[in-house]
C-alpha cells in the first residue's frame, strides 16, 4: 500500500514527536514501538502503558429488534449481559468461518456498541447492512470516534486522579459513560493485555487532550506510551487470539480456540448447524499454545510436527518478554493436542522441541489479582 | 549513530574489525537500531567455513527475522557465546560485547570489497533517504 493512502489516527502528530517507529497495519499508520518493545511491555506488566487504539471500528445498532437481530446473527447470547455489560462474540459466515471478533456493549435499550478490528470495519459494516431487518439501524461511528486504551497494575491508580467515582468501582467487563480529564468518555474496564486496565472512547476531537492528561498524570506512577509490537506480545502471552493470525474466514470458532463463544443453549444463529455438527463430530484442529523447550523464536505460519508427520502451523509466536523463552499459539490436529506433549516446530530449517501447554503463558497478572 | 573509522563494512550492514589475518565480526549499529529489540542470534560453530557475502547466521528481533551475511571467508575460530542468555548486547553494544563471531581470514585480498566508515555512512544515509 502506498504511504499517501494510510490512514493516520488524530495521535499522529503525537507518535512522530515522541520518535515512535510508524508502521503499516491495518490500512492505518501506526506506532510499533516508541522506546523499544520490551520496555514497553514490562511497563505494562509491571506498572501501565497507553495505547492509541483509535484505529479500531466503531460501529452502533440500534432499532428495537436489535438484540433478537443480533442474537440471530451471532453465537454469543447477548441477555447474559445487562445494560452496562460488554461480552465478546464474532461475526460468522455460512460456513461457521470468522469474519471478525468484537467487543459488543450493551447501552440499554435496544442500543448496542460494536467494537471491531480496524482491517475489517467495512467489510462488517457492509456484511450488517446486507443481513439487516426492517427496523435496524446500523451507523458506523469510526471517524468521528476515538479510543485510547490504559492497561497495567497502576491503571486505577492513574486514572483516579482524572475520572469520577463510578469510574474507579466498574467492575471487569462493565462500563459507564462519564468525564476523564473533563472529557466526554465512554469508559470500560476491559483490555487486551491481561492486566487490569481501561478502555476510553471519546469523540476524535478531543482525544489528544485527553492522551496528554493521562500520559502527565500517570507519568509518576511510571506509564508510558506503548506501540502495537507490545500489544501484541503482551495479548499473545494472554494467549487471546488475533484476527487475521489466529482467526480467519476458514475456521470456525471450535477451531480457533474460542469454541467458548458459541451458546448452544440460545435460539438459532448464523452457523448454528454446522457447528453443532462440527461439536458432536470432533473437529478436525484445535488452538494450542506451545512453549519452546529449545531455545528459539517460533513465528506466523511455521510448520509444527510430530515426528515425521505435519500436524499444523503456528498461528502467532514471538519471544515471551515475561517468561524469556519463545512461545506461540498453533492450530494443529486435534488428535496431536494433548496437553504437556512435545512436538517441534520447524524454524530454520531446524526442527525445535515445543511443549503443548494450557493457556494463558503468563499466569499471575493484575487483571487476576482485581478480578471482582 | 555511530561508524567508527577502525572497521570495514557491508552494504548488509554487517562490519569487521581486521588484524592481520583475524577479523571480528557484527552488526552495524543502523541493523540494530532497524531491527529493535534483539532477541534471539543464531550463530555459527567453531570450525565452520563461511564465506564473504554469504549466509552465516540468523538475528531476530521481537518482530522480524535478518540473515547475516558474512563480510569476509574463513574459518569460524570463535562465537560470542554471550549472546544466547543475553542478545540485547548487540543492541547495547554493537561494535563492542555484542559482537558475533571471529573469523580465521582465508582470501584476504577480499578486504578490498568492503566498505570505509565514510563511504558505508554514505550508503546508510542514501538507503534511508529513498525510504522515506
Amino acid at each position: 500500500m502506498n504511504e499517501e493512502e494510510l490512514k493516520k489516527t488524530p495521535l499522529h502528530k503525537i507518535h512522530c514527536a515522541l520518535g515512535a517507529r510508524m508502521v503499516e497495519f491495518g490500512g492505518w499508520e501506526m506506532p510499533v514501538y516508541y522506546s523499544g518493545i520490551n520496555a514497553e511491555h514490562r511497563a505494562v506488566r509491571t506498572a501501565a502503558g497507553l495505547f492509541d487504539t483509535c484505529h479500531m471500528g466503531e460501529i452502533e445498532v440500534s432499532g428495537d429488534n436489535a438484540n433478537a437481530w443480533l442474537q440471530r446473527l451471532m453465537p454469543n447470547d447477548l441477555n447474559r449481559i445487562t445494560p452496562g455489560g460488554i461480552i465478546y462474540s464474532a461475526f460468522l459466515n455460512e460456513r461457521g468461518g470468522i469474519i471478525d471478533d468484537l467487543m459488543i456493549y450493551d447501552m440499554g435499550g435496544g442500543r448496542y456498541f460494536l467494537c471491531v478490528n480496524a482491517s475489517n470495519k467495512d467489510k462488517d459494516f457492509d456484511w450488517l447492512k446486507k443481513n439487516a431487518e426492517a427496523g435496524i439501524v446500523i451507523e458506523d461511528l469510526s471517524e468521528s470516534t476515538a479510543m485510547l486504551a490504559l492497561q497495567g497494575p497502576k491503571s486505577a491508580q492513574i486514572i483516579s486522579k482524572l475520572a469520577s467515582e463510578d469510574v474507579l468501582k466498574l467492575k471487569y467487563l462493565r462500563f459507564v459513560e462519564g468525564a476523564v480529564a473533563g472529557v466526554d468518555c465512554l469508559v470500560s474496564r476491559a483490555g487486551y493485555t491481561g492486566e487490569d486496565g481501561f478502555e476510553l472512547f471519546c469523540p476524535a476531537m478531543q482525544v489528544a487532550n485527553l492522551w496528554e492528561a493521562i500520559i502527565n498524570s500517570g507519568k509518576e506512577a511510571g506509564l508510558v506510551p506503548v506501540g502495537l509490537g507490545a500489544r501484541d506480545t503482551l495479548r499473545l502471552e494472554m494467549g487471546y487470539p488475533l484476527w487475521g493470525s489466529e482467526l480467519d474466514e476458514d475456521h470456525t470458532p471450535l477451531e480457533s480456540g474460542i469454541g467458548w463463544i458459541c451458546r448452544w443453549d440460545k435460539g438459532d444463529f448464523m452457523a448454528k448447524d454446522i457447528l453443532i455438527r462440527q461439536r458432536d463430530e470432533g473437529a478436525e484442529w484445535t488452538m494450542v499454545g506451545l512453549e519452546m523447550i529449545e531455545r528459539s523464536v517460533p513465528r506466523h505460519n511455521y510448520t509444527v510436527v510430530d515426528g515425521e508427520k505435519e500436524i499444523g502451523k503456528v498461528t502467532s509466536g514471538t519471544m515471551s518478554p515475561t517468561l524469556g523463552i519463545g512461545i506461540a499459539l498453533a492450530r494443529i490436529k486435534k488428535k496431536s493436542a494433548q496437553s504437556g506433549k512435545t512436538v517441534e516446530v520447524v524454524i530454520h530449517g531446524k526442527p525445535r522441541k515445543a511443549k503443548v501447554v494450557r493457556l494463558p503463558f503468563v499466569e499471575v497478572t493484575s487483571l487476576e489479582r482485581s478480578a471482582p | 549513530m555511530k561508524f567508527p573509522d577502525d572497521l570495514k563494512y557491508t552494504r548488509e550492514h554487517e562490519w569487521a574489525r581486521i588484524k592481520g589475518k583475524k577479523a571480528v565480526i557484527g552488526i552495524t549499529d543502523h541493523a540494530q537500531k532497524e531491527l529493535g529489540d534483539v532477541v534471539y542470534v543464531e550463530l555459527p560453530e567453531v570450525g565452520d567455513e563461511v564465506v564473504q557475502d554469504e549466509q552465516f547466521g540468523v538475528i531476530e528481533s521481537v518482530k522480524t527475522v535478518s540473515d547475516l551475511f558474512s563480510p569476509i571467508s574463513g574459518e569460524v575460530v570463535e562465537v560470542n557465546e554471550n549472546l544466547e542468555d543475553r542478545p540485547e548486547l548487540v543492541n547495547e553494544e554493537p561494535y563492542g560485547d555484542g559482537w558475533m563471531m571471529k573469523v580465521e581470514i582465508t582470501e584476504p585480498e577480499e578486504i578490498e570489497n568492503l566498505l570505509s566508515a565514510e563511504t558505508y555512512e554514505e550508503y546508510v544515509e542514501e538507503e534511508s533517504g529513498e525510504a522515506e
